[in-house]
């Protein structure tokens, strides 16, 4: 079994982290198919930075994310002015079903029947097949790992690579039983199988959707990056192109995607660059013999600016998609990208969906991590996802009064022995009389403490108290 | 009030306050100065290990180093950008060993089965390279569209050594991209390629299968 849930895809309860968890540390096969991917892209990664200033790289790359999200208001008016005067329509949206009906309306002034698609995370935020099928339009996944999800009814598992939880065997019998190829191990075959199979459907659809990986105010593009060519085929041969993003993916300056760019493929999947580096500015000119005659931008923001009214919170904007966070993440690696029933998973995810879905949906997220710290330290704009991490466990528990709780469905957490406990603690803590009258009967009890400590000790031993007191055994030292 | 004003008066009216832009040290992406010879040896080395070819002609020899090529392959058709001088040179070259030499001067709509089934490799000019990532910089144009360099199974691309750069930070800057940008322009840094079945490596999954840059020197 791969890893699959009975659960319709687009009904998963975020909440049901847990029992998801173990069932994936119980099986195996998800264990070594994460298991291998990662690895290998931890160590290509590694050999991809051979040479460079690392930390120089990171730090221009987190100041042009910074740069422009402080700028993020002027810098979307000047792209939306620059696209029109290229001739790219703009549209906003304020939640995914906005974007939706966006698309929709399109398609529909088009009458459109068929829209085939490249990679676009924002639209799984959308949940845009789903919405599209229910419209009578036929969406269809091009990115080969996408197509292979679609096949099989599910979600990615990882943001770069979509299909990641299948090894060849369990794609071969997916794509034998719903597309009639020959049962077989050989990838070139399978490969060349989809490839057959979606020119077909390149030739024939009559809208286009991608998403984008960073928009140039200056000059008012739109640039994509790919190694398959499917993307470049979603934007170049249907008549009519949607690319659809978040508010956040703009940067200021043409000049400013040479660094994310380096950053971004690098920390992704450890290649000095992708295959296709896609630049779009505007539709097919007269005289031009090939392209879409429209292109639209969709700009969704879907929770976006209540993120960036927080100081601390704002840095999870700065985001370039790259999914070296969950590649080197302990969790991720043990439970794969299904397990969160969250469009992103891993450190991104915890730290992203909360916004997006609630922190009362998404209370078990901010947990879901060791807090060893490695997201952090290979994130290519050096996102702070540890403190993060924190910042939303606070706010989980309403925990902190001098920095009161922002994100919606705070508290959720919040348990009245917990904050009880708490507040006993402080309020001992406050009070050295009281703090070693408790310890020294702490310790003269410690026979009593029970053997198992609810959650704690499920799956460790329970810590001992010290048959001494600190204070004791600093005073025995003559101290 | 639409969706685009309360997106961007949300965006203004930040509660935390305005915000202030850190500067942007680009010094990380300077390269020491480097020989042509260098940069070729470079881009040849980086290419060749993402499954491209490359093949060091000289303005006299491309020709028959092409036919070479193409011969290796049985292609039975390749598309030519006519209005350009590597098209002009093909069909002036009075060679009959070359395959049918096709022209993309229809739109699209107009043979796009037929160029989708039935061409077998193209030929295009580039806009220079980079050397540091093996890529070719195109500028697709009415005379080369977009659609040259993705749809035939073998994509040569020539490229002038003169035109190489180490990075595409000063390519973009010494070609003065931010003035005005095409409708396309395009990095192609190899055949396309997947690995998402299981990360094998398979080649050709939607765009070319092969890439093969002639280098004039």
């Amino acid at each position: 079994m791969s890893q699959t849930t009975s659960e319709d895809p687009h009904h998963i309860d975020v909440k049901e982290f847990h029992p998801r968890a173990q069932a994936a540390i119980a099986d195996p096969k998800i264990r070594q198919n994460f298991r291998k991917a990662m690895d290998g892209l931890i160590a290509k990664r590694k050999d991809a930075f051979e040479g460079w200033d690392l930390e120089a790289l990171r730090d221009l790359g987190a100041n042009i994310r910074l740069r422009a999200l402080a700028n993020l208001p002027d810098l979307l008016e000047q792209l939306e002015k620059k696209l029109t005067e290229n001739g790219i329509k703009v549209h906003w949206a304020i939640d995914g079903d906005e974007a939706c009906r966006i698309v929709r309306d399109i398609c529909v002034a088009r009458d459109a029947k068929t829209v085939i698609k490249g990679k676009s995370m924002v639209s799984e935020e959308m949940e845009l097949n789903h919405y599209l099928e229910k419209q009578g339009i036929e969406a269809l996944e091009s990115d080969l790992g996408e197509y292979i999800v679609q096949l099989a009814g599910e979600t990615p598992s990882h943001i770069i690579m979509p299909a990641i939880h299948k090894n060849t065997g369990e794609i071969s019998e997916l794509m034998h039983e719903k597309t009639g190829t020959d049962l077989s191990n050989d990838v070139e075959y399978l490969t060349a199988s989809a490839r057959q199979q979606l020119r077909e459907k390149f030739m024939t659809a009559d809208v286009g959707v991608s998403g984008v990986n960073f928009l140039v105010a200056e000059t008012g593009t739109l640039c994509l990056v790919e190694n398959e060519g499917n993307g470049r085929m979603t934007t170049t041969v249907p008549p009519c192109h949607i690319a659809v993003t978040g508010i956040e993916k703009v940067v200021g300056n043409l000049e400013d995607v040479a660094p994310l760019l380096a950053l971004l493929t690098r920390s992704a999947t450890g290649q000095h660059i992708t295959t296709y580096f896609n630049m779009i500015s505007g539709p097919r000119k007269p005289g031009e013999l090939d392209g879409p005659e429209e292109v639209h931008l969709v700009l969704m923001d879907n929770g976006r600016s209540s993120i960036y009214q927080d100081d601390e919170l704002l840095d999870t904007l700065r985001c370039i998609r790259c999914g070296a966070c969950m590649n080197h993440c302990p969790v991720y690696t043990r439970v794969g990208g299904h397990t969160y029933g969250t469009t992103y998973p891993g450190p991104i995810g915890k730290i992203l969906m909360p916004h997006l879905i609630g922190l009362d949906e998404g209370r078990h997220l901010p947990t879901a991590s060791s807090l060893c710290g490695a997201c952090g330290e290979v994130c290519p704009v050096k996102i702070p996802i540890p403190d993060l991490l924190v910042r939303l466990r606070q706010e989980s528990v309403d925990g902190d009064k001098l920095n009161p709780a922002k994100v919606r469905g705070h508290g959720a957490k919040r348990g009245t022995l917990e904050a009880l406990v708490w507040k006993g603690w402080s309020w001992m803590h406050a009070r050295p009389a009281v703090y070693r009258f408790g310890t020294v009967v702490a310790a003269r009890l410690r026979k009593l403490q029970p053997g198992q400590l609810g959650g704690w000790t499920k799956y460790r031993t329970a810590p001992k108290l010290a048959a001494k007191t600190l204070h004791e055994r600093m005073k025995e030292r003559g101290q | 009030m639409n969706s685009r004003d309360t997106i961007l008066q949300r965006l203004r009216n930040r509660s935390g306050g305005e915000l202030s832009a850190p500067d942007c040290d680009f010094a990380v992406l300077q390269r020491p100065s480097s020989s042509v010879a260098e940069r070729v040896n470079q881009f040849q080395k980086i290419i060749e290990s993402v499954h491209g070819e490359v093949h060091r002609c000289t303005r006299e020899s491309w020709i028959a180093q092409l036919v070479d090529i193409l011969s290796s392959r049985s292609a039975r058709s390749l598309l030519i950008p006519a209005a350009h001088q590597i098209g002009r040179a093909l069909r002036d070259s009075g060679r009959e060993d070359l395959p049918e030499l096709l022209i993309y001067d229809e739109p699209i709509e107009s043979w796009q089965p037929h160029l989708f089934n039935e061409v077998d490799a193209s030929i295009t000019s580039t806009r220079g390279g980079i050397a540091e990532t093996g890529s070719l910089i195109l500028w697709p144009t009415p005379n080369e569209p977009r659609l040259m360099s993705l749809v035939p199974p073998i994509h040569i691309a020539v490229l002038e050594a003169s035109e190489l750069y180490t990075t595409f930070h000063e390519a973009m800057h010494a070609q003065n991209w931010a003035s005005g940008m095409p409708t396309n322009a395009l990095l192609v840094s190899g055949p396309s390629k997947t690995a998402d079945i299981e990360q094998t490596l398979a080649y050709g999954v939607h765009g070319p299968k092969e890439l093969i840059i002639l280098v004039i020197e």
